[in-house]
């Protein structure tokens, strides 16, 4: 008898959770319809790069204090998926380190798509090397010959040339790349092609780059990369700049455009995106790997966030268009604090602009 | 307490009918998907798909080797160190250890099996990584470097430590259940064996012979684990798809590549040849599988026919 009464409790008890969980979950949808309604709070949902999930999370919860009734949502799923996501309208944004491509804008079925650059970053090049006191100098040249194999050892003449007093080992180069698709390849194989014609021909820029055979280790995700290089002597690999230094990894001073050799910051990634401001096309799509500048880091990238022009949901598009303008101004002070490089003020003008195009029925959301 | 009248059987008899069946549809369904979805590729490469070696996505080249290639040899290289530690740990938990020590460490057995394989993969590379560049991997170069098996750079970050950690991983599974195998083989065989003089270790022969087809099911459920296995491996084995003899050289499995790049690809052909890959693993598994069902028949009929003699 008890082993039947057991089983009732048991039984009962899933019949409870199972409708427990029933009535939570229409719950939830009855939540969300009230959303777009007239009351309520108000839920805004991005997905896209991994990159910029930190500076999102901080700036949603910053301007949810600001404006309760506003809960920004934004989930790390990959630019790819942010693409897509904004493609398909499952969200109410995208968010991506690699502007869309003339196909991809095509591919949108809710019209026309604007991009908003809200924050940038970079890439650096760490490495292990116990015995190397002074950071690493390195020119694209270098960087593109230990990826494609040509250079073996770190006590290789081409290295030692920039590195003079440097102890560089007599040892193997393991190099580490990212082995899943990631903006991180994209913008440091977008830097390499532009500055060297062998790596433009035999990898060129992609978010995911095949080496010659044997040459390195790929590990997933900037933490991946990290972990092989922190426990792996003799590696190199390249990471975020946000991820570098919160970790204090080293990172390579890299020789830039003007001929200088750079370190990875906040100043010197804006610099990259101020030196580059005069000549960006007017729907901002641009990279500033390579920039102008005298002190302006050359790996680096923007983050967009792509939004449609035309908001179907007024309230909600009115909401999206305050929290972007808000994170690109007010917004920049806890930039810095989490390693990203606030744009430049003349990005900022321009991003403003593009933000006072959204717009529900002809009318600017913004100036309402 | 007579509730239990023809209306109850019935409803007790559907409900069982619809689990069994929603396997079915589940396996159907899974199938359906992913012949659907690879089939851009599939009509494109055909069985080009599986004998190409270059991989890059970026220029729409889709080869499967290499992939297979590491998926195989680190699941058979996995086995052939986990098979003979696990058949030891059971054989000595069942046949040879006084129960104070038998209890204890089947526990901690089970306890392994319980550790999420993000756990292995971290610890592959904090300390297995580290221990075979520095230590094991010195030692098998200086003495067994004629092979090409261990020729090569030495970064503790390869096919070794893939296979090294893969069978640290089965080795509780298939422990386990050659264990319980073991257990179910009646005593009276043991005390027969041992009544007509024979050793401990003539006894201990007959009945793993007697068990051979469960061990057999021990061994296949420890592959299984191994070929799907994702995480753990991904940390330690290089991900880089290439095929080579030396086993201290990166490689890639199906199951990484699958991990490390869904959620990225967004391009219809790249997306068509991960979901191919998915479903040739899902094909290797299945070969598998049948592989050791035919096993277990072959030895059972053995034994069976040995019982009629």
């Amino acid at each position: 008898m008890q082993i039947i009464e057991k089983t009732r409790i048991l039984f009962y008890t899933f019949i409870f959770l199972v409708v427990a969980i029933g009535v939570s979950c229409s719950g939830q949808k009855l939540g969300d319809s009230n959303s777009s309604g007239t009351s309520g709070t108000i839920r805004v949902a991005g997905t896209g790069s991994t990159f910029v999930k930190p500076m999102m999370d901080k700036w949603g919860s910053e301007f949810g204090k600001l404006n309760p009734t506003i809960n920004i949502d934004y989930s790390s799923t990959g630019s790819g998926a942010g693409i897509k996501g904004i493609q398909n309208q499952t969200v109410d944004f995208g968010g991506t380190d690699a502007a869309m491509s003339d196909d991809e804008l095509k591919q949108a079925a809710g019209g026309e798509i604007v991009h908003i650059p809200v924050v940038l970053g970079a890439v650096v090049l760490t490495y292990n090397l116990a015995e190397l006191k002074e950071p690493l100098k390195l020119t694209p040249e270098l960087i593109s010959d230990i990826y494609l194999g040509k250079i073996r050892k770190w006590d290789d003449e081409r290295i030692k040339k920039e590195n003079p007093n440097a102890a560089l080992p007599a040892n193997d180069i393991t190099p580490v790349f990212r082995a899943d698709g990631s903006g991180t390849s994209d913008i440091f194989t977008d830097y390499l092609s532009k500055t060297v014609p062998e790596w433009k021909e035999k990898v060129g820029r992609t978010k995911n780059p095949q080496l010659p055979q044997g040459i390195g280790i790929g590990g997933k995700g900037n933490e991946g990369v990290m972990g092989q290089v922190k426990n792996t002597p003799n590696t190199i690999g390249y990471v975020e700049l946000t991820f570098a230094k919160a970790n204090n990894l080293p990172a390579a001073l890299i020789r830039n455009k003007a001929g200088n050799f750079v370190e990875a910051g906040s100043s010197t990634v804006s610099n990259a995106a101020a030196g580059m401001a005069d000549k960006m096309p007017d729907d901002l799509r641009f990279e500033i790997t390579n920039a102008e500048g005298a002190d302006s880091y050359p790996i680096s990238g923007i983050v967009f966030m792509l939004v449609y022009r035309d908001q179907k949901d007024a309230r909600k598009g009115k909401a999206l268009a305050d929290f972007l303008w808000w994170a690109i101004n007010d917004g920049k002070q806890y930039v810095v604090d989490l390693h990203y490089a606030p744009i430049p003020p003349k990005l900022v003008e321009k991003a403003g602009a593009k933000i006072d195009l959204l717009s529900n029925g002809g009318k600017s959301l913004r100036k309402q | 307490m007579a509730r239990s009248g023809t209306l109850g059987d019935k409803v007790y008899r559907t409900v069982l009918l619809a689990a069994a069946i929603s396997i079915l549809l589940i396996v159907a369904a899974v199938l359906y998907m992913m012949v659907q979805n690879s089939l851009p590729t599939i009509q494109r490469f055909g069985a080009g798909f599986l004998f190409a070696s270059e991989w890059n996505p970026s220029q729409e080249k889709f080869g499967a080797l290499p992939f297979i290639y590491g998926t195989v040899v680190s699941s058979i290289l996995a086995l052939i160190l986990a098979v003979p530690i696990s058949l030891g740990i059971a054989i000595f938990l069942v046949e040879q250890a006084p129960k104070s020590i038998a209890r204890p460490i089947a526990f901690m057995v089970e306890l392994l099996a319980a550790i999420p394989s993000v756990v292995y993969g971290l610890w592959g590379i904090f300390v297995l990584a580290p221990f075979i560049r520095n230590y094991l991997g010195p030692v098998l170069q200086d003495n067994l470097g004629f092979l090409p098996l261990f020729q090569g750079r030495l970064t503790g970050i390869g096919m070794f430590t893939g296979g090294i950690i893969l069978a640290l991983m089965i080795t509780p599974i298939i422990t386990a259940v050659v264990r319980d195998v073991l257990e179910a083989v009646p005593n009276t065989q043991r005390e027969a064996a041992l009544a007509l003089g024979a050793t401990k270790w003539e006894t201990t022969m007959i009945v793993l012979g007697n068990a051979a087809s469960g061990i057999a099911g021990a061994v296949v459920l420890g592959l299984g684990r191994a070929v799907g296995e994702t995480m753990a491996v991904t940390m330690v084995i290089g991900n880089s798809p290439q095929i080579t003899a030396s086993l201290f050289e990166p490689a890639y499995t199906i199951a990484s590549v699958l991990a490390a790049n869904f959620a990225d690809a967004t391009e219809e052909t790249y997306l068509s040849a991960l979901i191919e890959m998915a479903l040739v693993l899902f094909l290797v598994t299945v070969i598998i599988n049948a592989l050791a069902k035919l096993m277990i028949m072959s030895v059972a009929g053995r034994a069976n026919a040995a019982k009629h003699v």
